[in-house]
């Protein structure tokens, strides 16, 4: 018989903990195109979607595979797509029609070394900012970045959650360090799950208006088949979905994308603190990263130096409040990320003007916990 | 009363291309001075009893312009 | 929306949007009237139809029916069909787009959606031009014809579309004009009912674009679509296209074969590790 939440524990590696968690939350639907690091993914779900009635499919190139995962999302399905930095370029334009039309959806970046075809099998945090701002025009999304293949399995059911309540596509931000390193992952009881589903509308047909909202910013979304006969484009439009490109239409309707998001940021975004308490120094982190800068923030402390990590699990959107409380009572922040200077812009835009030390990494590795260790004792008073 | 089909004209839609007048088979229609709204010259049926009602004019109107419509008639 | 405007195919259209945009003379109202009518006849329940299209003058096709649509990236209308095809297999996917959007940008995606026999009706509006952004050429367009892009006349070859698509795959190929309403019609009905890759090029005027700048009226082009449409049952390879002198018209190809959709059906319900 098969199982679609396999509850126990497994020893596996960070792209078959995140196509379980995609299982897991409902996902029946997968299109993609074989990129490294992200391809396990598509195999992991190739392997296990037949027996599940989900649908697989390799597309010819990423753009057709996240344009049919925006059809699924619309025909009613739960649907995802992974690939890493070249893929996403590809995959932008119709991510901003995804954002114009609302569709939920999950796109996984298991990041690697770029610009370019780049280092294909070397980790790396090098499109944080693409994710944000690589879409034309204004738009606002939700990204998360996994700590470990436990977090690659929890953060996509959340992702899942998250694209529905908001009717945006989530990225997760992994990349080839986690996606393919083996850790312990524990699946839990599919009743201990928190799955998430769309609102969906409640009025007849006839009076359905299909980008109509309340004050959520939210519209319900009906799906194909359902028998609302709705209408999407990626044109400005009105609330009945019909284009509408006045001055009116664009002004409202780019404001209320980004507000839904941005006016529920504090609902969204998640951290970790630890000992932030009475620091003097702020580690701040994500993703693998993170992971030395735990260790760091430990040896630190050892040595007598006040030091906290802030961990950010969600990058977008970016946590200004937590961030700005935190930078209050500390005399610096130290930012390690594996780019040359990415969410640290970030970073220095909300504690200005508290000092704030970069520590860049190239080339596949991570920090360790020295260097970042190295960071902090430079910084401190 | 008589019930009968006529081919009816929805002058709001109608942007003047005239292929109704170029491609009826009888020759149905002509070009009228009358205009709509926009300051389209519309086409008038000339000779009704000419009209099969084969419904070309419906299907080749690229505006659904044309249509058939029931009319009531005094016999 | 007014009683007057009450159209034997009201129930098929979104009339609170007519008129549509569509130039004067325009083969697109055509091609829209004919999906409606077809729709009509064959009684399928509109709860059940999601109309795709992409970018471009035709891609404006599927704000007008009174079914689920979709306005999609340009290029991309296969694609999101066949998420939608696949994804809900008891709807009738159709994609309304043009011969740039299809076989230009999208190109890529047409071969493969025709390959894989997605199960869909795609019906190809062909007027030789890139229309919504001013006439330009594209991959259809016929030498030695003048648009803005290419002023001294066209120097490239265009696709013969019926052939591309059936070498690609699909198992229903045909091409109509929009002069040739009857059998656009039945073509787009035969498309709706079966299963498979079913594709209608559709020859159509673009009269505001590529006719005015070749010094056609547009009653000069529906009568050349009239004069030289000529029915043959041939191979498409063998189906030229030569809109001053020649457009052979026809259902050429009608196959049955297991669809994508069918294939992807069989595998459910394999066992799993």
């Amino acid at each position: 018989m098969t199982r679609d939440v396999l509850t126990g524990s497994h020893f596996v590696h960070g792209d078959w903990a995140c196509a379980e968690g995609a299982i897991s939350a409902g996902c029946r639907f997968y299109a993609a195109y074989p990129i490294t690091p992200a391809t396990e993914i598509a195999e992991r779900l190739a392997q296990r979607f037949p027996s599940l009635g989900g649908k697989f499919i390799q597309f010819e190139d990423e753009i057709g595979a996240i344009a049919s995962v925006i059809g699924a999302s619309f025909s009613g399905l739960k649907a995802m797509t992974a690939t890493s930095g070249p893929g996403i370029s590809l995959m932008l334009e119709n991510l901003g029609l995804a954002v114009m039309t609302e569709a939920p959806l999950v796109v996984v970046n298991v990041m690697r070394g770029g610009p370019s075809t780049g280092q294909p099998t070397g980790g790396a945090q090098g499109d944080v900012m693409q994710c944000r701002w690589g879409m034309h025009g204004d738009v606002e999304i939700i990204a998360l970045a996994p700590s470990s293949v436990q977090e690659m399995y929890d953060l996509t059911v959340e992702a899942f959650n998250l694209s529905e309540v908001y009717r945006v596509p989530v990225f997760l931000l992994s990349d080839a360090n986690i996606g393919h390193m083996y850790e312990k992952l524990v699946i839990p009881d599919a009743e201990d799950l928190r799955i998430v589903n769309r609102r969906k509308p409640t009025v007849r047909p006839s009076d359905y208006r299909p980008y109509e909202v309340d004050e959520s910013l939210v519209p319900p979304m009906a799906s194909f088949g359902d028998g609302y006969r709705f209408y999407s484009t990626g044109l400005t439009h009105n609330e009945m979905g019909y284009p509408d490109t006045s001055v009116e239409a664009q002004d409202r309707l780019v404001r209320r994308l980004s507000d839904k998001i941005r006016q529920n940021s504090d609902r969204i975004t998640r951290v970790e603190r630890a000992m932030v308490d009475d620091c003097d120094i702020l580690v701040v982190a994500y993703g693998i990263t993170a992971r030395s800068a735990a260790t760091a923030v430990k040896l630190a402390r050892e040595r007598g130096l006040k030091v906290g990590l802030l961990r950010l699990v969600t990058l977008w959107p970016f946590p200004d409040n937590v961030l700005e409380d935190l930078a209050n009572h500390v005399k610096g922040v130290v930012v390690a990320e594996m780019n040359y200077g990415q969410l640290v812009r970030e970073v220095e835009r909300v504690v200005r003007p508290t000092p704030v030390r970069f520590l860049p990494k190239l080339g596949e590795n991570p920090h360790t916990p020295a260097e970042i260790l190295e960071a902090v004792r430079r910084m401190a008073p | 009363m008589v019930k009968k089909r006529r081919i009816t004209l929805i002058g709001s839609l109608c942007k003047g291309c005239g292929y109704c007048v170029e491609f009826c088979p009888n020759k149905v229609f002509e070009r009228s001075e009358e205009m709509n709204d926009k300051g389209i010259k519309l086409p008038k049926i000339k000779d009704m009893d000419k009209c099969t009602l084969c419904g070309l004019c419906t299907r080749l109107c690229p505006d659904f312009a044309l249509t058939i419509k029931e009319d009531e008639e005094d016999d | 929306m007014t009683q007057e405007m009450d159209h034997l195919l009201s129930d098929y259209l979104r009339m609170d949007r007519l008129p549509h945009i569509w130039c004067a003379g325009c083969g697109l109202g055509i091609i829209l009237h004919s999906y409606a009518e077809a729709l009509k006849e064959t009684g399928m329940d509109l709860d059940k139809v999601v109309t795709v299209s992409g970018i471009g003058c035709a891609g404006r096709a599927s704000g007008y029916v009174n079914t689920d649509a979709f306005h999609t990236t340009h290029g991309r209308a296969l694609p999101f069909a066949t998420g939608i095809s696949i994804s809900r297999p008891d709807l009738k996917t159709v994609v309304i787009s043009g011969d740039g959007d299809l076989f230009a940008i999208g190109g890529n995606h047409l071969i493969h959606a025709a390959r894989r026999n997605v199960d869909m009706l795609v019906i190809c509006s062909n007027n030789f031009n890139y229309g919504m952004t001013g006439a330009q050429y594209g991959p259809t367009t016929p030498p030695n014809t003048r648009t803005p892009t290419s002023p001294y006349g066209s120097v490239e070859n265009p696709f013969n579309l019926v052939s591309l698509v059936a070498s690609a795959g699909a198992t229903m190929v045909s091409r109509w004009t929009v002069f040739h309403v009857y059998q656009l019609k039945n073509a787009i009905k035969k498309g709706l009912t079966r299963k498979g890759f079913s594709f209608i090029e559709v020859i159509s005027p673009c009269t505001t674009g590529f006719g005015r700048l070749n010094r056609q009226s547009p009653l000069d082009m529906m009568r050349l679509l009239r004069d030289k449409g000529k029915v043959r049952k041939v191979h498409p390879t063998e189906a030229a296209i030569d809109p001053f002198n020649e457009i052979i018209l026809g259902d050429f190809v009608e196959v049955e074969r297991p669809t994508f959709n069918d294939a992807l059906a069989a595998l459910e319900g394999e066992a799993d590790e």
